[in-house]
């Protein structure tokens, strides 16, 4: 058997984990074709990298199907129930940083904080005869969040992606995103709610509760984490 | 026997007892249209209930419960007044908890009359009380009405009266409205920016999506009415707070909100509801003497009862939740009636607690 290491199979948030890696002996890479999904690891023995799209690493963490993975905090939180049962956390990687956040149209001039969106999606309900829709994919950490604020008559509708047109596109009055500067909310007309910090997030290495060990695999996996001294 | 079986046999038992009494036997669709959950308990009902769907009807939940198709199939077509029983389980999506389960087998007793409410009250809890009193349990009655009534008599605006009835049901933003709006929290810094604003209207921002500038307008004129009534007056504020610490026997509980309501006059009536329930309570042999009494019950897990409300208890098993729970939903049949509104009172109980707790004696 190996340790397997799941890691994001594409753009930035690989490349950096790739670079975190190299930089504590643990060299990382791509193999074959552009287009292929193969990986390779050099500097340590018996450890495979697997690569994976980073919103399904929680789910095979937490089969253990993988030991080890690379994922964003956001991730594991709103996919996982009972996340720290399942999975423990490593270290932090020092990058992929991103807030979860709620924010609302800068129009809205009357609304700047939770109390302030809980009154207005009272006032819209009566006023329109539906729940205020809140556009956003991560929806048990929106909805946990909303509930322990104490805020009602909302609804949550789904988006995979474009979220912050919604608002503009009438789908949603209001949306729950990721977001790390800020940038793409004020080009949409979008402002965040002062006290609307649902979580922050960063790429962090987590290892899995529930993947099966045997004696040599207990051996390396401690050598690997020896290694890159987390 | 097996446990599931044993648990179903108990459940039959149960509901052929509610039917000797004259409950009519009712089924309902384990498929529920998901929208009017929603609408009804809002969006943390998915942290709660299973959600499926098809392409055809959309959204569906696996029933949380009995008491709205119950309601839904008697605001539809059901002769008045009516009693219903029925058996069956009933789903819930468990997401912190395993040691919860996530389907078991409810009984239940329904009550729908206009005659008199304080007697159908009892009747319920006599019901259902028959038939757990055998185990050893502890019994919590409460009274939302009574706490809707002191909201209601705050001496303050409509607007605040309104925002604190809807958050009835979430004491901690209850408790911050509360706080707010009698001046013992200050005003947040971003409302008063706004509100010194000669014109906030005049901001230059796109005006996108459905929420519209009048609405937008319309909420700071409410916050300007806010900002100049006076705040609720702290020896409210303080009646109100000895009314959600009222918790003991029912006898001295009557007592002692009568005494509330020499200053608190808007529960008076409340109060007289409550001494007609215990008149009652008495009538069908129920030992009110020693019967607790908690104002503050139901407020955070029983959010349709706005009356009468009632949970057993297994005393020695804090980690189980409540063996039946009850109470009194008549705002319920005037959401889910369309126009039509019938007083309504009803309780559950769940057979494989009640198993459970007999295979431990």
């Amino acid at each position: 058997m190996t340790i397997k290491l799941g890691v994001p199979s594409k753009g930035r948030l690989m490349e950096k984990t790739f670079d975190w890696f190299g930089a504590r002996g643990v060299a990382l890479s791509r193999t074959g074709s552009d287009r292929e999904y193969a990986g390779a690891v050099e500097g340590v023995d018996g450890v495979e990298l697997v690569l994976l799209s980073a919103g399904e690493i929680p789910r095979e963490l937490a089969a253990g199907r993988i030991h080890l993975g690379v994922t964003g905090t956001d991730l594991i939180r709103e996919k996982l129930g009972r996340w720290d049962m399942q999975v423990g956390e490593l270290a932090e990687l020092g990058f992929g940083q991103a807030d979860l956040i709620i924010a609302v149209p800068n129009a809205w001039v009357d609304v700047d904080t939770l109390d302030d969106l809980d009154a207005a999606c009272a006032a819209f309900r009566a006023e329109h005869g539906f729940r205020l829709r809140i556009a956003t994919k991560y929806h048990r950490l929106v909805r946990e969040f909303l509930r322990d604020h104490g805020v009602a008559d909302y609804q949550l509708v789904d988006s995979q992606g474009a979220t912050e047109g919604t608002v503009k596109n009438l789908t949603a009055e209001a949306v729950a995103d990721i977001t790390s500067t800020g940038e793409t909310l004020r080009a949409n007309h979008l402002k965040l709610l002062s006290d609307g910090l649902v979580l922050k997030s960063q790429a962090t290495l987590f290892k899995s509760r529930a993947a099966p060990l045997s004696d040599q695999d207990r051996k390396r996996l401690d050598q690997l984490i020896d290694l890159l001294q987390v | 026997m097996p446990q599931r079986a044993k648990i179903r046999a108990r459940a039959e038992d149960l509901r052929q007892g509610f039917e000797a009494v004259g409950a009519t036997r009712v089924e309902t669709a384990v498929l529920q249209p998901a929208e009017t959950l929603l609408d009804l308990y809002g969006e943390d009902i998915r942290g709660r209930a299973y959600v499926t769907s098809d392409a055809l009807r959309g959204e569906q939940m696996l029933r949380p419960d009995f008491t709205v198709p119950v309601v839904q199939m008697h605001m539809e077509h059901g002769a008045e007044p009516a009693r219903y029983t029925y058996s069956g389980k009933v789903f819930r999506r468990q997401e912190d908890d395993d040691s919860r389960d996530n389907e078991y087998v409810q009984v239940g007793y329904e009550v729908f009359d206009r005659e008199n409410p304080a007697a159908a009250d009892a009747e319920v809890f006599d019901l259902i009380r028959g038939a757990v009193n055998h185990l050893d349990l502890r019994c919590a009655t409460g009274d939302i009405g009574i706490l809707k009534a002191a909201v209601q008599g705050l001496e303050t605006t409509e607007r605040r009266k309104a925002a604190l009835l809807r958050h009835i049901w979430r004491p901690r933003r209850f408790r911050s409205l509360l706080d707010r709006f009698s001046g013992r929290v200050a005003v947040p810094a971003s409302r008063v920016a706004l509100l010194a604003q000669d014109d906030p209207m005049d901001h230059g921002f796109a005006d996108i999506g459905l929420r519209s500038q009048t609405e937008v307008a319309a909420r700071i004129e409410a916050l300007r009415e806010d900002a100049d009534a006076a705040p609720i007056a702290a020896g409210q504020v303080a009646l109100l707070d000895q009314l959600l610490n009222v918790r003991e026997t029912l006898p001295n509980a009557l007592e002692h909100l009568r005494d509330i309501a020499v200053d608190m006059p808007a529960i008076t009536e409340a109060v007289f509801c409550l001494e007609d329930r215990i008149r009652a309570l008495a009538a069908r042999g129920i030992d009110v003497e020693t019967l607790e009494f908690e104002a503050s019950y139901g407020r955070s897990q029983m959010e349709y009862y706005d009356g009468f409300v009632f949970g057993f208890y297994a005393g020695a098993r804090p980690d189980l939740p409540p063996v039946a729970t009850g109470g009194r939903y008549d705002a319920l049949t005037r959401v889910l009636g369309q126009g039509r509104e019938i007083p309504a009172v009803g309780g559950v109980i769940r057979p494989g607690l009640l198993v459970l707790l007999e295979g431990a004696e």
